[in-house]
């Protein structure tokens, strides 16, 4: 069976493209890619526009190969994938709408992002002037007796990002959930295009505030690609000390909100101090209690002393003596098992598909994490187990992130006894030359892809940050089919999913 | 559970004590708050969250205001589900072109007196976003604002300061006001 790059018979572009291979390849060779994508070889890891062309980011997953494929649309035209495989769906509406390009034969041609309220269209493209009124949206309809709908957001109950869901439910039974993304849309891009690379380091560590460290990461090593740096050894350990941090932290938060759901306060409020715990200490050993902006292209703005060290030993010991009695709490307690247990499953063969990534994938069998499969240093000398589970419910993810926690505190012993000394950044240096880099790396909610071309000062010509969510949002929808609406808030909790960082 | 139970109440308590309200942020709201508002809100706020296109880090910090740590429901401040419901609107990021509607009306349907504290460096002034074509700017382009909370993301101390100078002063008033 050919390997994925001979798959992408076609010219190398004439930038470098680091450290994955980019081809630029004719319709014909796309339309196969597309069918193999379809028929499940490949794993679509991303899909997005350019100045006239098209890009996809492929990923065999058996061999740990990425490659990007590259479709020149001169007339501003490509022939629409999500017509064969469906997680390119709201990926290629977005092109769509930024770039102007037409995905001939696309099945859905509502606006995505665009709720023409931007008072411009195809912003990234042609721009050309628009009213700005705002556009009606044309739900899906979902019709039979007795179905009514119930219309949720933007503005939440809680405390959360803005998002529309809208239900149509039997009595209490969800027939169908669309969900309308896009109001946290702020034109990321379209302001990374043309930054310095300081600036857009800061727009990158901005993209999700939850994910800050991982984007930073994603980023930075897109840059340092590009740039063909070598990054001090000690930088990437840190680094990967403060992606463990920001996992645990989040993991540890989320725990206790999805039993919060559940109306089980208690898991909360211990979580909650966890949580708090691993923020305090990131303030006093990093400087910033969620990281921000603590990882840039080159390494890393801080080091870790001694003292930090023996700070984090402590936390580490305190947190392994109480989330045990966590666990325990969350596995003895019928009542939240309850609610937990076969609520909002989803199969594997959708996770699958949409190349789901993070915890919601590897609770539904999908074993996948690219600290393993794509290993970026340090991770390819540290020993640490990717945990799977199969029943793809609300519990199951629960459970993958309890033992995510586990694995990252052992992480974090390997990582204190084995970081090397030495310098913790280089300056990056513009090399004269259009060059493009690409980075797959793995957050606390899954693989972020960075994907960037630098100009020949050093500045981003462009640049694009796919977050994991866009191939799990729409997984939401297939999992609330079928459950009472009072689980959707459980379910919802259980995914996760980032508004901000799929508005982008 | 009873295990855990039991060693809540004889463990050290973990709340911290209040931070001094931020004397800069009270002069702030002294001119904000009227007399009327003063009498009718007592010492309690409830406060309606209204994300209106931020990165989501603000929002990780208020959610902590709710821990043992800083535990805000102490001082009378509370979170409500609806704009209805609320005295106070707090809201962060810059605000999108997309979200500008949804605040206007969300702003539209609290009842009077009301107070809108913009939360974040991006709801001061649309922070690293502004400029964009997808962002409108600050929270006070699109409805009042009453008082600033700055910072990226504001740390929860940061935050329980502005809240607790905006409680005193609906409380108590203050020097200059009217
Ligand atoms: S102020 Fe900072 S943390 Fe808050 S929304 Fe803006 S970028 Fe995010």
């Amino acid at each position: 069976m050919p390997s994925l790059i001979e798959a992408l018979a076609g010219a190398a572009p004439s930038n470098g493209h680091y450290p994955w291979p980019r081809r630029v390849v004719d319709e014909r060779t796309w339309s196969v890619l597309v069918g193999q994508l379809g028929e499940g070889r490949w794993t679509l890891a991303g899909l997005w526009g350019d100045a006239g062309a098209v890009h996809m980011a492929l990923l065999d997953t058996g061999r740990g190969e990425l490659a990007v494929a590259t479709l020149a649309c001169p007339d501003g035209r490509f022939p629409s994938i999500a017509r064969h495989h469906a997680p390119a769906h709201r990926l290629e509406r977005t092109i769509s709408e930024l770039f102007g390009l037409e995905p001939v034969g696309d099945p859905d041609d509502r606006r995505w992002l665009d709720h023409g309220r931007w008072g411009v269209r195809h912003p990234l493209g042609a721009c050309s002037e628009a009213d700005g009124e705002g556009a009606s949206y044309a739900f899906l309809a979902a019709e039979g007796e007795g179905l009514h709908q119930i219309a949720v957001g933007p503005v939440h109950a809680g405390t959360i990002e803005p998002g529309h869901f809208r239900f149509t439910a039997n009595g209490e039974t969800v027939v169908r959930l669309e969900e309308r993304l896009g109001y946290a849309h702020k034109g990321v891009e379209s302001l990374m295009a043309g930054a310095s690379l300081e600036r857009a380091a800061h727009l990158a560590a901005r993209t999700s505030g939850d994910s800050t460290v991982a984007y930073s990461i994603a980023y930075s090593r897109a840059v340092e690609a590009a740039l063909g740096i070598e990054v001090p050894e000690r930088a990437h350990w840190l680094r990967a000390l403060m992606a463990e941090f920001e996992r645990i932290a989040n993991h540890l938060g989320d725990f206790g909100a999805v039993c919060n759901d559940a109306a089980f306060a208690l898991m909360h409020a211990h979580t909650a101090v966890l949580r708090e715990r691993v923020l305090r200490l990131s303030k006093s050993c990093f400087g910033h209690r969620l990281m921000m902006d603590k990882i840039m292209p080159g390494g890393v703005a801080v080091d870790l002393d001694g003292s930090g060290a023996e700070d984090i030993r402590s936390l580490l010991a305190t947190i392994r003596e109480t989330f045990p009695q966590l666990i325990d709490l969350y596995d003895e307690t019928a009542s939240l098992q309850d609610r937990t247990v076969g609520t909002g499953t989803l199969t594997h063969a959708l996770a699958h598909q949409y190349g789901c990534g993070g915890y919601i994938g590897r609770a539904s069998g999908r074993s996948f994490d690219t600290r393993r499969d794509f290993a970026y240093p340090p991770y390819d000398s540290l020993r640490f187990d990717v945990p799977l589970f199969q029943d793809g419910d609300v519990n199951a993810r629960v459970w993958v992130r309890i033992r995510e926690v586990e694995q990252s505190l052992g992480l974090i012993d390997q990582i204190l006894s084995g970081m090397p000394p030495g310098e913790i950044s280089v300056a990056p240096r513009p090399t004269g030359k259009i060059s493009e880099g690409v980075s797959l790396v793995e957050g606390f909610r899954g693989d972020i892809l960075c994907w960037l071309r630098l100009d020949s000062g050093g500045a981003v010509a462009r640049c694009h940050l796919r977050d994991p969510s866009w191939f799990q949002w729409p997984l939401l929808e297939a999992v609330i089919e079928g459950n009472i609406v009072a689980d959707f808030p459980l379910c919802n909790k259980s995914f996760n999913c980032s508004y901000s960082g799929h508005d982008l | 559970m009873r295990k855990l139970l039991f060693e809540s109440l004889i463990k050290p308590v973990l709340t911290e004590t209040q931070p001094d309200p931020d004397l800069a942020m009270c002069a702030e709201l002294a001119t904000a708050l009227g007399q009327s508002a003063r009498q009718r809100l007592g010492r309690s706020l409830a406060i309606r969250e209204i994300d209106a296109g931020s990165c989501n880090g603000c929002e990780l910090e208020i959610h902590a205001l709710n821990n043992a740590f800083y535990d805000i429901e102490r001082f009378g401040l509370r979170f409500v589900a609806s704009p209805r419901h609320a005295d106070v609107l707090l809201v962060t990021g810059p605000v999108t072109r997309n979200m500008r509607e949804a605040l206007e009306r969300t702003y539209n349907a609290t009842p009077a007196p009301k107070w809108v504290v913009a939360v974040g460096d991006c709801a001061a002034d649309g922070g690293c976003f502004a400029g964009s074509y997808a962002v409108v700017g600050g929270v006070a382009a699109v409805v009042p604002v009453d008082l600033h909370i700055g910072g990226c993301p504001p740390s929860p101390e940061t935050l329980l300061k502005g809240l607790l100078a905006l409680i005193q002063d609906a409380a108590h008033g203050s020097a200059s006001s009217p």
